[in-house]
């Protein structure tokens, strides 16, 4: 169904076919004023993979998946150094829209967010902006489908997003990410408000969607991590609080034979 | 505040336990398939017949603990869903779970071959097939005291032994095939022990696979460390 919508916008940052890893992060330091959230993290994203991102509460998860399309720049105070890489291209240069990196990169976060309208314009305000003119009602329809919501919404289009589930209002928002065809969904602990029906909902979605997009998900929730993720990476905070990557490897593997000391105890629950 | 309360709290404590009552219950299943072993070598080597009867009734036992250890091992499993370290060792349960129970069925056969001989004397007095069970009880001993210390050398060890119960078996099997030359009538008896030795030599091999499980715990490497059904191989040797 791809083939029906246009492309919403020339895209600067070139995309390139060839490349399995979409983002790369090359010493990536992020502050908040003088604390550094995140030190030297050096890790490749593969392509159409997902990918998840565990540790202990405050290691830097959400911070670091923030800077994977600049959103951390909201925080007044943050800033990065280092590098982030998309396709290979710098996406902190200076030449670089932040707004077409959140097209590019979208993100769901940990409470579903509908906007306050009907489920259509949850979908369809979202790819106006981002300059979409082809037909809305497909793109509605579309989006909805790989969220895996059509079929309970679609004779309520007109109904308010709130008026939802909140395990349907997360596919909304999924949804919604959707539309704008990015090629990365950063996920921040997704399921983490649904009920465990809702969840497995999420979790197969998850797994679906990695055939066409990048997913990065940060959960609590390390069977979540080990259900849907290929890859897995574990963060832990130093002595001064500061959060770094302890091991990054392919799930099966860190699940069942993780190499570090301090992974094997965080994921076995048995962390000091 | 006293000084213990201070120290890193021991997290997963039930989990902790559960674990270490499995172990236990290995132990414990290993102490019974050993009594078995020995005591059906016993009963054979002295043609008791109701002392080979208690071994079945034992092995009644062995079976129905290996299924609740089982049963234990699965509802672990889905109430503390355990990962890494935890999950080898808790698969690597199951798996010895099984390798004991068929090692119980090794003497449960030997004590079958017993009642089956009936009244017929043994073709000869019985002294190596006894040290055969001497010795594979006591490699499935220390190979279970390296499963539960986790003791990933003497695990490596433990298998090079084996070439001293197959050294065993082959005597056992020259000298039996010697007197079915001298006697070809003795053949039905020759062929009791010829069982018997077998069986023993089967239990060395399984203890081989519970050194492997030890490994696998420590390294998440199952090694073959030598090919338990090398039948092939045993033939050869043979005459
Ligand atoms: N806006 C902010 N201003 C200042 N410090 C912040 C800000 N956001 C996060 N931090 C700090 O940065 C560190 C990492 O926070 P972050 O939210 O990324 O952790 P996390 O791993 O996502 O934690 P959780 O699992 O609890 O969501 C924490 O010490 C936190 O206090
Ligand atoms: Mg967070």
């Amino acid at each position: 169904m791809t083939h029906t919508i246009e492309k919403i916008k020339t895209q600067r940052i070139k995309v390139s076919e060839k490349l399995v890893y979409v983002l790369e992060t090359k010493k990536l330091n992020i502050y908040y004023d003088d604390f550094r959230a995140i030190s030297e993290v050096n890790m490749k994203i593969e392509r159409n993979k997902v990918t998840a991102i565990i540790g202990p509460s405050g290691c830097g998860k959400s911070t670091l998946l923030r800077s994977f399309n600049r959103m951390n720049e909201l925080v007044q105070g943050s800033r990065i150094s280092g590098e982030v890489l998309f396709h290979g291209q710098n996406l902190y240069a200076p030449d670089v829209d932040p707004v077409e990196v959140r097209h590019r990169i979208g993100m769901v976060f940990q409470k579903p967010n509908p906007f306050p309208k009907s489920i259509y314009e949850n979908i369809a305000w979202g790819a106006r902006v981002h300059g979409f003119k082809g037909n809305m009602d497909e793109l509605v329809e579309y989006s909805l489908r790989q969220a895996a919501l059509w079929e309970e919404v679609k004779d309520i289009l007109d109904h308010s997003g709130l008026a939802l589930s909140g395990g349907q209002q997360q596919r909304l928002c999924i949804a919604r990410a959707l539309a704008v065809q990015p090629e990365v969904i950063l996920m921040d602990e997704p399921a983490s408000a649904l009920d465990p029906i809702s969840t497995l909902h999420i979790e197969d979605l998850i797994r679906e969607l990695s055939n066409h997009y990048t997913i990065l998900i940060v959960t609590h929730n390390m069977q979540q991590a080990a259900r849907v993720s290929d890859f897995t990476a574990f963060f832990n905070m130093n002595g001064d609080r500061s959060g770094y990557l302890v091991e990054y490897d392919n799930t099966n593997q860190l699940f069942t034979m993780p190499k570090n000391k301090l992974t094997e105890d965080y994921i076995t629950g048995r962390f000091g | 505040m006293d000084d213990k309360s201070k120290e890193t709290p021991v997290l997963r404590k039930t989990f902790e336990n559960e674990l270490q009552q499995l172990k236990d219950e290995i132990l414990l299943l290993g102490s019974m398939v050993e009594q078995s072993i020995l005591e059906s070598v016993e009963a054979l080597k002295k043609r008791d017949i109701p002392a080979a009867e208690r071994i079945l009734e034992l092995d009644k036992k062995v079976n129905a603990k290996r299924y609740a250890i089982e049963n234990q091992v699965m509802i672990v499993i889905a109430t503390q869903q355990p990962m890494a370290h935890d999950l080898r060792l808790l698969a690597s349960i199951m798996e010895i779970n099984g390798e004991l129970e068929r090692m119980g069925d090794y003497a449960k056969g030997i004590a079958t071959i017993n009642i089956r001989m009936g009244e017929q004397a043994l073709l000869k007095p019985l002294i190596d097939i006894p040290r055969m069970a001497q010795k594979g009880v006591d490699m499935l001993h220390r190979a279970l005291t390296a499963f539960i210390n986790e003791d990933v050398e003497a695990a490596r060890l433990i298998p090079a032994e084996d070439d001293e119960v197959d050294a065993l078996y082959n005597q056992v099997y020259r000298e039996l095939i010697t007197l079915i030359i001298q006697d070809p009538t003795s053949i039905e008896r020759a062929n009791w022990l010829l069982w018997a030795a077998h069986n023993l030599e089967r239990v060395a091999d399984r203890v081989t696979n519970i050194c492997e499980r030890t490994i696998f715990i420590a390294t998440g490497k199952i090694k073959d460390i030598r090919s338990s059904d090398d039948e092939a191989q045993k033939l050869k040797n043979s005459p």
